[in-house]
């Protein structure tokens, strides 16, 4: 079976979730969408899912829960039974990411959303990210605002439920797994070299331990075609 | 009892240069758009914007009527940027309080309970702390000895919010699926100002949805303002959705310094009644 490029990274981004049991699955974005409700229909089927808003959904949309955006910052977060999927405009080596800023930050060369919910979900709970366009731009030698908090900053803060997971991109997946929790490959996908990543990257990038990102399953691939993107929106995201 | 029923205009005239105001809604969501166009049509001037950011940021930004935002993210929800926020930072014209979300709550949380700061973990190891050295931590008295970010009160003078119904003693409720913050954004306040889509009688109120909805009670606010259509263009469901066409229009128009005094003249220019009239015919002229 000819497997694209975006449902490899949909099979991804459902494998973030793996384990997860029944917390708040909350993915920014269409991609991360689908991969929480591929994970939720296949083998974590426990993951609560929030619709963006104020509600806990399943995956046929049926409301099973409320969750207004105080609750989500005074209890869900705080609590910690959350897994969040940001973006991120910029990230580095030790997971620091960006999404306020760019350049200074009293007189910004491109004003960003703001730190937004960044600093609080890696400080509480599990926290991955989804950058569709691996770059040099967007894997710096350092970000310009620390919205996401990286390892090196969350030993420095004392941060003990700090967890930032995995980064998954167009071109792989990726974690902090290694003694001094810079970012290493975990698996690149079918078709990408090591020196591609090397490319797209500002600051070196351990990919020797790297396996091939794995196809998803056959019932995994019929769920993406024709349960959760039959109109094949994944590919505007991620081209073939 | 009294009769808290003002105008929109009289609300606009409690607030003075340099002051704190608060906004209630998150986003491009159940904005007190109308109070804003009040305030925009005053002199008022060096404000202290505290808001879960939206366009209410951008216009007020646009008008050259803000000093500072405290503020956690300003977006549109469907279009990600405001341009005339980014335009503002850009230029360094405004000056930033940025926290995080939750810490931006806390804040108002503390302020509410008339505290000098709630204790929290956001913010800690991010540049919050580093762009806000005005920040401190506090160390737990207990065992664990755990140090944690001291959130100072966000203290506001005056606060504006838009919910669905409210009775004329200022008894509001929201109708949609989320409260957002602005029972806290009252709380945090000196004086605050709700405007609804309909001013009923309190015995309506219970009639039109369960006593949860009751968000506000009357001890909580100074004025009352019925303002149908008053969060446009953001959502106050259930009554309306997002103008999501007008939404693109002030994003087209504020991206384009040549076609901004248009939209000014045409929607801004004049009293509440004439801005819904041009966005009646900017419906009709669209469709």
């Amino acid at each position: 079976m000819n497997v694209s490029r975006a449902e490899i990274v949909v099979g991804a981004l459902a494998e973030l979730f793996r384990g997860d049991g029944p917390i708040v699955a909350s993915p920014i974005g269409f991609l991360p969408t689908l991969g929480a409700r591929l994970a939720r229909l296949t083998f974590e089927p426990d993951l609560l899912l929030s619709d963006g808003e104020a509600y806990l959904v399943d995956v046929d949309g049926e409301i099973e829960g409320w969750q207004p955006y105080r609750k989500m910052l005074e209890v869900i977060v705080p609590h910690g039974r959350r897994h969040v999927v940001m973006g991120a405009s910029q990230i580095d080596r030790w997971g620091n990411q960006n999404i306020s800023a760019i350049g200074d930050h009293a007189r910004p060369a491109k004003q960003l959303l703001g730190v937004r919910g960044a600093p609080g979900n890696t400080a509480n709970h599990r926290t991955s990210y989804w950058i569709p366009r691996h770059s040099k731009r967007a894997f710096v030698d350092a970000v310009d605002v620390v919205s996401g908090v990286g390892y090196d900053n969350a030993a420095k803060a004392g941060l003990r439920f700090h967890d930032v997971y995995r980064v998954v991109t167009n071109l792989g997946v990726f974690d902090f797994a290694t003694p001094s929790h810079s970012m290493r490959a975990v698996s690149l996908h079918p078709g990408v070299t090591a020196e591609e990543v090397a490319a797209a990257t500002s600051f070196e990038l351990d990919c020797s331990g790297a396996s091939v990102t794995p196809e998803p399953t056959a019932e995994q691939l019929r769920l993406i075609r024709e349960v959760l993107d039959p109109k094949s929106l994944r590919d505007k995201e991620v081209p073939a | 009892m009294t009769d808290k029923r003002m105008t929109a205009d009289e609300v606009a005239a409690e607030i003075s240069d340099g002051m704190t105001i608060g906004i209630g809604g998150w986003g491009s969501r159940r904005k007190p758009m109308a109070l804003v166009r009040a305030l925009l049509r005053t002199p008022v001037k060096d404000l202290t914007v505290v808001s879960y950011g939206g366009p209410d940021v951008g216009l007020l930004c646009a008008a050259g009527k803000v000093a500072r935002v405290v503020f956690g993210f300003v977006t549109l929800d469907s279009v990600p940027l405001d341009p005339w926020f980014g335009r503002a930072r850009e230029a360094g014209q405004i000056a930033v309080t940025e926290y995080d979300e939750g810490m931006f709550c806390a804040a108002l949380s503390a302020a509410a309970q008339r505290l000098p700061f709630l204790p929290t973990r956001a913010g800690l190891g991010s540049d919050v702390p580093r762009f806000s050295p005005e920040l401190r931590t506090v160390r737990s008295p207990y065992d664990d000895e755990e140090e944690l970010l001291a959130v100072p009160a966000l203290n506001v003078d005056v606060s504006l919010v838009h919910l669905n119904r409210v009775d004329s003693r200022g008894n509001a409720q929201y109708l949609g699926p989320d409260p957002y913050f602005d029972d806290l954004f009252c709380l945090a306040a000196k004086k605050s100002f709700v405007s609804a889509e309909k001013v009923v009688a309190t015995a309506d109120l219970t009639a039109a949805g369960p006593v949860q909805t009751l968000l506000l009670n009357r001890g909580m606010v100074d004025g009352v303002v019925e303002a149908p259509r008053g969060a446009h263009f953001t959502t106050a469901v259930p009554d309306y959705g997002r103008d999501e066409r007008f939404q693109r229009h002030y994003v087209a128009c504020a991206k384009d310094l040549d076609r901004w005094p248009g939209f000014v003249d045409r929607f801004l220019s004049g009293d509440e009644r004439t801005y819904l009239s041009e966005v009646d015919r900017f419906e009709l002229e669209a469709a």
